[in-house]
């Protein structure tokens, strides 16, 4: 294989350590919460890094970062910039605020297809996930993106092998550790399994500043206003509540072995033993 | 009464305890119809359980053909069931247990059934509301599907199995999968050795060590065992490779939600809170007082677990006589 093209999509998602919350339309608040590149995502964007650090030759690898969401999304993709990533997209409309899984699936599907196109020699070759964003914790993107694509779907990898486009992965399944292999174009995701995912160096963020970063609408992805969003999602959020505060426990200290016997008196008093 | 789709969770035939809890909130929304794909040979004694458990029917298909192959043959056979029985718009709903087959499973049938996909769902309620814990148990959010059939995935322990039988009729169902549900193979699979204890997603009682074991896990699982419980751990005592990675519990682990939880040397880092925080009762031993998981805790120990634990374990197997 010649050329490798490589699509990492990268999700921009409300700080887990700032006080998460939803707007009065029951959509998650994306904008008066601080955001960053979700933590998970930067696996993936390391590990095809990494895919591109080992091929024979470096630059006939391409990693781009793609990502769907409001106008400050774009800094999950600065920061896969900043990482060593070549290209950016970004998919921005007001239509799409509040799409669902299968909006949000169709919109980076349609996205996935239109930068093949732009790519010259015509496909991306491997697009790769997070295993779950850190705010919908669905893991279900990468699937739904294989089925829309109609790519083999390898998901939950720890360990990456590839060998011209054979791809063998590693993973920890629900019940068994399995070895999945697939040919390219394919969607992979990627675990926190995979290995520690790499700091952006100061080079790297003054490089970042110079690479081409595109901007995309629903139309320029020939989509409309009625294909994606929150008036034609197909699941509605119709309550969120926060949890009161949990009430607080009772503690004690240990001491001379007191802590054993009133940790026992607990569970025997709630009928756990 | 619309049919509703049970997707059987099993290993090797043995049904798990999450399919039959699905089965009786699958009762709320209609008819059950059990999906049993696996072994043929096995298919008998799956078909006599979920019977029991509710289902009026019970769809039969051998896998022998497509279980070298990742997740895309079963999106076709439950596409094929679905629309011989009438299509999205009648049937009542599409259940699924909450793991990570069973997202993926879910996730492209709904794509391809043109229907809602509501995830990790912790009950669903007779209109078909479900209710789900996001942002680390912070919120609960109460969901409904619009458009199709809902296809929900429901975390294990989140309804109570009823035995209640159902005519449980069973149907060979002969799927036709395409060469395309073939191009992720499986090639090797090395199941997980069986540790003697529950199954961590299902267990009444999860008791999880941290970093502050300082690797000997001897008298978190020594307690466990007093208490007939699942061992789970953080991703600390996971990356310190004192434990398999299957064992971990939290946003990258296992999510379990059970009714009671006891950590051991656990500080409670948010993406550990993520997989621990909807158990019912929640107890903590820690070392340090202004650990956060005291925050969440219904009952804490501030001492040293490898002496608490210990003399717990012996206390408990004392009481137990
Ligand atoms: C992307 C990402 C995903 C992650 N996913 C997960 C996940 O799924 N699950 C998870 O758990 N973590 C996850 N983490 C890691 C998480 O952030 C924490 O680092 C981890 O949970 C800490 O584990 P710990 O509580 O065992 O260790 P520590 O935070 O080091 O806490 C150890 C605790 O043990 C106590 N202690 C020490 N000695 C004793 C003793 N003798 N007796 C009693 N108490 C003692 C200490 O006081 C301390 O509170 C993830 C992190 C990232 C970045
Ligand atoms: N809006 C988005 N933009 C880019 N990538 C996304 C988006 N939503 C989900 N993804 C990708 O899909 C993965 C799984 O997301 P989820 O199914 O929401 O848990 C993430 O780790 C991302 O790689």
């Amino acid at each position: 294989m010649t050329k490798l093209n490589i699509l990492v999509c990268v999700k921009h998602v409300p700080d887990a350590t700032a006080d998460r919350r939803f707007e009065e339309d029951n959509t998650v608040d994306r904008v008066g919460v601080d955001g960053l590149l979700s933590e998970l995502d930067e696996y993936a964007v390391e590990q095809a890094l990494q895919l591109k650090e080992k091929a024979d030759a470096p630059d006939d690898v391409t990693v781009i970062a793609l990502t769907v969401g409001p106008d400050k999304a774009v800094d999950a993709v600065r920061k896969a910039l900043q990482m060593g990533a070549d290209q950016g997209v970004h998919v921005t409309d007001d239509a799409i605020a509040g799409s669902d899984y299968l909006g949000t699936s169709l919109v980076l599907a349609k996205a996935v297809e239109k930068v093949g196109e732009s790519l010259g020699d015509g496909r991306v070759d491997l697009v790769m996930c997070g295993m779950a964003s850190t705010d919908a914790a669905g893991s279900v993107v990468p699937a739904m993106l294989a089925e829309r694509l109609d790519l083999p779907q390898v998901t939950l990898a720890s360990v990456i092998e590839t060998q011209g486009d054979q791809v063998r992965i590693k993973r920890d399944g629900d019940t068994a550790t399995e070895v999945i292999g697939a040919t390219m174009p394919l969607v992979m995701s990627v675990t926190d399994q995979s290995g520690e995912a790499r700091y952006p160096s100061f080079k790297g963020i003054m490089a970042a500043k110079k690479k081409p970063l595109e901007t995309y609408s629903l139309a320029d992805l020939g989509l409309g206003a009625d294909d994606v969003g929150l008036s034609v999602a197909y699941s509605e959020v119709t309550e969120t509540t926060e949890r009161p505060p949990r009430t607080a426990g009772e503690i004690v200290k240990d001491e001379d072995g007191s802590g054993a016997t009133a940790l026992t008196e607990f569970l025997a008093s709630k009928k756990f033993i | 009464m619309s049919e509703v789709l049970v997707l059987v969770d099993h290993v090797d035939g043995a049904v798990s305890k999450p399919t039959l809890e699905l089965l009786t909130l699958a009762k709320k929304l209609g008819e059950p119809s059990a999906v049993y794909i696996g072994p043929a040979d096995k298919a008998g004694d799956a078909a006599e359980r979920v019977k029991a458990f509710g289902a009026e029917k019970v769809y039969v298909v051998d896998d022998a053909a497509t279980k070298g192959y990742l997740v895309a043959p079963k999106v076709e056979t439950l596409q094929q069931i679905a629309e011989q029985a009438g299509g999205a718009d009648s049937l009542g709903g599409v259940l699924v247990v909450s793991n990570f087959e069973g997202k993926e499973i879910a996730a492209r049938l709904a794509v391809r059934l043109g229907s809602g996909l509501i995830t990790d769902a912790v009950d669903v309620a007779d209109d078909g509301t479900t209710t789900q814990s996001v942002f680390a148990g912070n919120y609960t959010v109460a969901a409904k599907v619009t458009h199709g059939t809902p296809i929900i995935t429901v975390k294990p322990n989140s309804a109570n199995p009823t035995e209640g039988a159902g005519a449980g009729t069973v149907e060979q169902f002969t799927p036709t999968i395409s060469e395309r549900a073939k191009a992720a193979q499986i090639v090797a699979s090395q199941p997980r050795k069986s540790t003697g204890r529950p199954e961590l997603t299902e267990a009444a009682i999860v008791v999880a060590g941290g970093r502050g074991t300082g690797g000997d896990f001897a008298p978190v699982e020594g307690f466990a065992d007093a208490l007939g419980a699942a061992v789970g751990a953080s991703r600390a005592a996971v990356d310190s490779g004192w434990v398999p990675h299957s064992y971990q519990i939290g946003q990258t682990g296992k999510t379990v939600s059970p009714q009671l939880y006891v950590a051991n040397g656990i500080s409670g880092a948010i993406q550990h809170r993520a997989g621990m925080q909807t158990s019912k009762t929640i107890v903590a031993v820690n070392k340090d007082e202004e650990a956060p998981i005291f925050e969440l805790v219904d009952f804490g120990v501030v001492g040293d677990l490898s002496t608490v634990l210990p003399a717990a374990t012996e206390q408990v197997a004392q009481r137990k006589g």
